[in-house]
């Protein structure tokens, strides 16, 4: 299933970068943006967590390559990625502000088996400048996974920005092996200060609140786990 | 003594080196560099006999050396003063390491003279020569670009005199050409890669937290909160006046910084005739001289009726030329803000080049509002300047109005609703989707629903009359469309023969800009037949005004009642819908776009063919019309 899952969402993504770099004549020149939204070190429990949240295209107008990838490693007792995922897909615009993605994603689990998924999802601004991102992953073994993201930009000046985000997780069934359960899995909203030095280039601070929840909650707290963490973050924003 | 930078803690602009122009070219020869000391910053060549030479040399405008386009080793390039009647003879040598071209704006030439790659000839390849030859067939100011790339933003232009073959109807005693552009030491490539990436990159006055508590308190939190949300739910930003702003540009006149203040000199009591240009890439301009009256008697090129004034906007690619006659021994500072107040170019008229005058302090930014978002012109405006206009709404809220509906009350203000004279039938051609069929100026087409376009004016309204935003509340006469008009009356037939409509769309978010939602690259050439008369009517269905220019081609402004205002650029308000007449008397492929640069190259842009009336599908434009252009 982890190929099956993956190789039709690589072929139509693949095929459909070639025909529109194919149809890219000299009209419509590609372009490519890097963002590392958060690079960041976060004063959790266990110890100092790294954590990073970035992506990147390329390509024209309409069709783009979208690449991201997020994840978090403990920089105390000798380091230890504790999640990291990729994500790779078709990014096309199909509405004023609005692009569907195709594409596939990985998980690498440093203590559990990996997971990959194919990803359907929708990126962009909805009504008062939410920025947006809606993903359905279909995974191996019936997995499902729904997750929703949106982020808002409150300026206090035209380089002091406040920086409130959402991110909700849901799963369609349990999944044993990584002890999730069904239903809404997690929350984490964030609440990051920024300061742009540059428009590319701007440190932060904030604070990060997590929490489980349902049976994902209850198999976290059977295995000894906290259920809910409030960090201190502090970080970096650059993109080019 | 420079006054002005807002408060918000924005980067104030470079306002560059004091050197100005005689500090450009570093790297050239003193003769050259004497050759550059005139009146201008660039030198004037006169004659029929022009060598021209492309080349890219570092210039210090701001402190830093950065790479210009050049031509002759100067910016502006030097100034071309011809004879109406004479044939010119340019040959033009490219020295830059990528191809280059010369287009000559406003004039009326032989279309493979024209000098835009890809329509009227291959474009000058590195290393190699061009010769331009062509009739002059008019006079007046006009101005000459690079049309490859982005050099045009990093220096390629100048000025263009052409001395009229009868007697100069408004003599005068001096005559400076006033070249008005932007400079970045970005490279115009990363400008462009930047928008693309981050449209609103360059604009830092958005509206912040601050603003909305000002707002509640004045307001009320209710009102400011339904004032919001129009905005809010279009994802748009009222303060979008430029892509491009002072965080990157340095506002130059004649090739100077504001700090290097170009400085004409004048006797009290002479008549001073000034030859505004605005040929920058992407800035609208508000001119004015305060202390001065100006005289305008021609705009791009064409002699109008005199019309006295305080302040004008100047589109780009416009050319506007004024008289005035200062009385006093004293100073006056030309000024000219941009049109979102992110900084100004600036010089000095004065009878001693010790004396300089007070440098006036920029505008607040304005902020768009629901003329722009083209809900009707003035609809909901609270800014209490409508008690001059009385506009019926109902009827401008209808794009294709009859004879009938032209109450006497329009003609009582002399305002314009050209559009409503005279309908005659839209255009429609299959397998042009351009050319879709409508059924009125106002429709839009299903092209312009998609990932391209994000806004669609839901009330378009003709606003000829309108200064513009941020030009609405002067206490001083702000020249419009409105108070212009082709001297010795309508220069050709007021009565077309069809209509094209064509609305200018965009979205600023991801940066792309259209014709009907149509990006160059997937257009159909606009075909027009020989001799005929043709209305074009603009929709804007964006935030942004765009200075639309076609080549080759008179566009003849309609005012109303078979004025005409004949011009080569027209200057679109957002919200705005305008027509104007074009006489297809000049067989061949003519380029037609917005010259907002980066606007351009992002595809609002269309070939327009002139074809003989017998050919009508493929008529091929390029037989029989070689007039004297060779490589070399």
């Amino acid at each position: 299933m982890n190929t099956k899952a993956l190789t039709p969402a690589l072929a139509v993504a693949g095929l459909a970068l070639w025909s529109g770099a194919h149809g890219m004549a000299m009209q419509e020149p590609a372009f490519s943006r890097v963002i590392i939204d958060e690079l960041e070190a976060r004063d959790a429990d266990e110890g100092t967590l790294a954590v990073w949240e970035a992506s990147a295209w390329y390509g024209g107008d309409i069709d783009k390559l979208y690449l991201s990838t997020e994840g978090e490693r403990l920089m105390d007792q000798g380091g230890h990625t504790e999640s990291f995922e990729t994500r790779l897909a078709w990014s096309h615009a199909f509405a004023p502000f609005w692009d569907w993605q195709l594409g596939a994603r990985r998980d690498w689990q440093p203590d559990d088996p990996n997971r990959d998924w194919a990803s359907v999802g929708v990126q962009g601004i909805a009504p008062y400048r939410f920025e947006t991102d809606v993903n359905l992953f279909i995974g191996e073994e019936g997995l499902t996974q729904l997750r929703l993201e949106t982020e808002y930009e409150l300026l206090f000046t035209q380089k002091l920005i406040l920086v409130p985000t959402l991110e909700m997780n849901l799963a369609g069934k349990a999944d044993d092996a990584l002890n999730t359960g069904a239903g809404l899995m997690d929350l984490e909203a964030g609440l990051r200060l920024r300061y742009e030095i540059r428009r590319e280039f701007a440190p932060y601070i904030g604070v990060n609140w997590e929490r489980r929840f349902g049976d994902t909650a209850s198999r976290t707290r059977d295995a000894g786990g906290e259920v809910e963490e409030t960090t201190l973050v502090a970080g970096v924003r650059i993109w080019f | 003594m420079t006054s002005s930078t807002p408060s918000w803690g924005r980067r104030r602009f470079v306002q560059g080196l004091a050197l100005g122009g005689a500090a450009l070219g570093l790297g050239l020869s003193p003769r050259q560099l004497l050759a550059r000391q005139g009146q201008t910053g660039a030198a004037e060549l006169n004659g029929t006999d022009f060598r021209l030479t492309l080349d890219s040399a570092p210039v210090n405008l701001t402190g830093r050396r950065r790479p210009a386009t050049l031509v002759n080793g100067s910016l502006p390039a030097p100034t071309l003063r011809w004879r109406e009647g004479d044939t010119v003879t340019l040959t033009v040598t490219n020295r830059l390491p990528e191809t280059s071209s010369i287009h000559w704006h406003g004039l009326l030439l032989p279309f493979q003279m024209d000098g835009v790659p890809g329509l009227s000839f291959d474009g000058i390849a590195p290393g190699e020569t061009f010769t331009y030859r062509f009739p002059v067939k008019q006079n007046g100011t006009y101005w000459y670009h690079s049309h490859s790339g982005f050099q045009e933003q990093s220096g390629l232009y100048g000025a263009i005199v052409i001395d009229p073959a009868e007697p100069e109807p408004h003599p005068v005693d001096r005559d400076y050409v006033m070249v008005l552009s932007d400079w970045s030491d970005e490279s115009p490539d990363h400008i462009y890669a930047t928008l693309k990436k981050l449209s609103h990159y360059y604009n830092f006055n958005e509206r912040t937290v601050f603003d909305t508590l000002r707002d509640f308190r004045e307001k009320g939190v209710a009102q400011t909160l339904k004032d919001r949300r129009m905005w809010n739910t279009m994802r748009m930003s009222q303060s979008d006046l430029a892509d491009v702003t002072g965080y990157t540009y340095t506002y130059l006149l004649n090739g100077h910084a504001p700090n290097g203040n170009w400085t004409g000199l004048f006797q009290p009591g002479e008549r001073v005739r000034l030859r505004f240009i605005n040929a920058s890439a992407m800035t609208f301009f508000d001119i004015r001289i305060p202390g001065l009256d100006m005289t305008v008697v021609a705009m791009d090129g064409q002699p109008v009726k005199p019309v006295r004034f305080h302040e004008c906007r100047l589109g780009v690619a416009e050319t506007l030329d004024v008289i005035v006659t200062p009385e006093k021994k004293q100073a006056f500072t030309v000024f000219a803000q941009s049109i979102d107040r992110s900084g100004f170019a600036r010089g000095t008229l004065t009878p001693d080049p010790a004396l300089r005058a007070e440098v006036p302090a920029m505008d607040k930014p304005p902020l768009l509002g629901h003329t722009e978002m083209g809900m009707g012109a003035m609809a909901g405006m609270d800014h209490g300047d409508m008690n001059h206009r009385d506009m019926n709404h109902d009827d401008m809220n209808h794009g294709s109005m009859s004879h009938d509906t032209m109450g006497h009350d329009d003609m009582d203000h002399g305002t314009s609703h050209g559009a409503a004279h005279d309908p005659v039938p839209l255009a429609t051609v299959a397998g042009n989707p351009d050319l879709a069929p409508r059924h009125s100026a106002t429709e839009h087409l299903d092209s312009e629903y998609g990932p391209g376009v994000d806004m669609r004016a839901p009330a378009p309204a003709a606003m000829l009359d309108d200064p513009g935003i941020g030009l609405r509340e002067r206490d001083w006469k702000v020249l419009t469309y409105a108070d212009l008009e082709t001297a010795g009356g309508a220069p050709d037939s007021p009565h077309p023969d069809r209509e094209i409509v064509l609305h200018l769309t965009g979205n600023m978010d991801r940066y792309m800009w259209s014709f009907n939602g149509i990006k160059f690259a997937d257009a159909v050439p606009l075909q027009l037949h020989h001799g005929e008369r043709v209305r074009i009517t603009l929709v804007n269905d964006t935030m942004m005004t765009h200075p639309i220019h076609l080549h080759g081609l008179w566009s003849d402004l309609e005012l109303g009642e078979g004025r005409l205002l004949r011009k080569h650029t027209l200057t679109v308000k957002p919200g705005e819908k305008l027509s104007y007449l074009v006489r297809a008397d000049a067989l061949g492929r003519w380029a037609y776009h917005c010259h907002l640069l980066y606007h351009m190259q992002a595809g609002m842009f269309r070939e327009v063919r002139v074809v003989e009336a017998a050919a009508p599908d493929h008529g091929d434009p390029h037989h029989g019309h070689q007039h004297g252009g060779h490589h070399s």
